[in-house]
């Protein structure tokens, strides 16, 4: 095992991190305090609750998800495609590093920094409503596991991407959406019965189901079905990056 | 005690590569770099020079073939294949917005070596970089760049350098320290590949010449053998009057009227037993032709090379 490279590599893009501080942490805080003053205050205060819990608090746990899916996908595809980009990939290739190795520096520093986004938007929630969280070990695991999933996910695009073009079009055109529909803002239960079927296709509907439950206890579905869809998709990522690796797929070819 | 190393450090044997589009880049490659030796390879762009480097390396997979680096295959044992090399792409590409001690210090880690401050600051004080240890890169120049991608490729303590076109777009300063500074490390034991257009470089540093056309290697010799063996010299006569033609008794030599007939060239062989000079110079002066000056002049990598891959 080469955890000096590890090392090298987290150590690298936390840097880059700290570099773009403005950028990378402050203005997704900026964008979901928005959130809070429009849905929670100013819509927030004629819808009152649902399943008994305040509205403003309600949709914690979904914004939270919101900005952790798109920070993983931004961060660990933008992370791994600028040196492809740049040509500086050359080093990451022809140093003595196993795949595991490369992953693991860029995936988990790219999982760091959105779990430190969500975790501060977290902390601004609780300035503005009553947030409470009642399973924080399970709250914990949920980010963990959404945010390492969602950076292998951003991983595999920016392997994939070949322009900055395609680099934002899954964050703009599926993540947004399915995060919008997946119940951020609203209980499932809430759609009509035909919309409810369809929103159960999409996979985001079950990491916020799950991360609310670890908040409140209610969830629209199962928390063991969360937890299981959880880990369908991130083994479905293990085996596509796996797969980019043996093959050597826009990368050693 | 060890055991001496044995006198092979890298070997390629039957090595092709197709890319996805088709384009076959290498064909069949066998060639043996010998440790501690300067080996050069020649050849117009798009020979396969790059590709051949960048499969050595481990940056692009062989279609077929094998590798070894003191030893280990490239592939079943990259990690300790790939630790012994350092590689100079040809390409400037820096991580722009890095310090030079940050990147520098960042390849270190990469190649799995212990953080060693001591070791950076040599490197950087070796070329002449100590003192914009914290300047963004992007602040630096063209030749700054490049120096910070040498240092890049010896902050690890390679046993094997690789220089892809080392002297493409370097001034002529730092071009000489960039040799001064390959001699050194050939001095402590470094095997250094190197590629270059600047064929007066690899006449005056290779041991070895290898010269690719078209993904074919044709050609592996010592630089000394090869000139000797594709050397042609030329005998350069300055004439007192200019002549209209060859004087009919010498026709036969390989001789031609250079500079309005004010030259004469013989054209000979070193390698051949007898140059022939002596006589044609008796023929000469049987002729009546006088003249005020000669030399000889050998033919240069370059003329080798330039022969070869036009073919």
């Amino acid at each position: 095992m080469n955890l000096q490279a590890i090392r090298a590599i987290y150590f690298f893009e936390m840097n880059r991190t700290r570099r773009t501080l403005l950028q990378s942490i402050v203005s997704p805080v900026i964008s979901t305090s928005l959130y809070f003053v429009v849905f929670g205050a100013a819509i927030g205060s004629r819808i009152t609750e649902i399943d008994g819990i305040a509205y403003g608090a309600f949709i914690v746990p979904g914004l939270i998800m919101l900005t952790l899916l798109q920070q993983s996908v931004t961060n660990a595809s933008f992370g791994i495609y600028f040196p492809r980009f740049a040509g500086t990939i050359y080093e990451i290739l022809s140093a003595p590093i196993s795949y595991l190795e490369i992953v693991t520096g860029y995936v988990g520093a790219a999982a760091t920094k959105s779990i430190i986004v969500g975790l501060i938007i977290l902390i601004t929630a609780f300035f503005f409503v009553p947030v409470r969280i009642d399973h924080p070990v399970w709250m914990i695991a949920f980010l963990l596991l959404t945010a390492v999933t969602f950076c292998l996910f951003g991983f595999i695009i920016g392997i994939w991407a070949d322009g900055f073009e395609k680099l934002q079009v899954i964050p703009l055109l599926v993540i947004a959406p399915l995060t919008f529909l997946g119940g951020s803002f609203y209980s499932i239960n809430l759609l009509p019965p035909f919309w409810q079927k369809v929103a159960l296709v999409n996979p985001v509907v079950y990491l916020i189901s799950g991360f609310r439950w670890s908040f409140y206890g209610v969830s629209d579905v199962g928390v063991g079905v969360s937890l299981a869809m959880t880990c369908v998709f991130l083994v479905v990522c293990i085996v596509i990056v796996g797969w980019i690796f043996r093959t050597g797929y826009r990368l050693r070819n | 005690m060890h055991a001496p190393k044995p006198p092979t450090v890298i070997s390629v044997a039957g090595l092709s590569k197709t890319y996805a589009g088709g384009f076959q880049a290498l064909k069949n490659i066998d060639l043996t770099i010998l440790r501690g030796e300067i080996f050069a390879l020649l050849g117009p762009n798009g020979a396969g020079k790059t590709t051949l480097i960048s499969i050595v390396c481990g940056i692009v997979n062989p279609t077929i073939g094998t590798v070894t680096v003191d030893g280990y295959d490239i592939r079943d044992d990259y990690r300790a294949a790939r630790s012994k090399i350092g590689l100079v792409p040809q390409e400037l590409t820096t991580d722009a917005f890095e310090s030079v001690w940050a990147t520098v210090s960042f390849s270190r880690g990469l190649f799995g070596k212990r953080p060693n401050p001591a070791h950076i600051e040599r490197v950087l004080k070796e070329l002449s970089l100590f003192d914009k240890k914290d300047n963004k890169i992007m602040t630096l120049s063209g030749g700054m760049k490049r120096r910070v991608m040498i240092a890049k490729a010896l902050s690890h303590e390679p046993e094997i350098l690789f220089l892809d076109e080392p002297s493409a777009g370097v001034d002529v300063s730092l071009r000489k320290d960039m040799w001064q500074l390959v001699r050194e490390l050939r001095e402590s034991g470094v095997t250094i590949i190197l590629t270059t257009h600047y064929i007066e470089e690899a006449e005056e540093m290779a041991d070895r010449v290898g010269v690719m056309r078209k993904g074919e290697l044709i050609l592996v010799e010592e630089k000394a053998t090869l000139m000797r063996k594709l050397g042609k010299k030329q005998l350069t006569l300055e004439l007192s009057a200019p002549l209209d033609g060859v004087p009919t008794t010498v026709a036969n030599y390989d001789i031609a009227l250079m500079n309005d007939g004010r030259d004469l060239v013989y054209t000979y062989d070193t390698k051949a037993e007898r140059t022939g000079i002596t006589t044609l110079l008796e023929e000469l002066k049987r002729a009546g032709v006088s003249f005020k000056d000669l030399h000889t002049t050998q033919s240069s990598l370059e003329d080798i090379f330039v022969d070869l891959t036009s073919r």
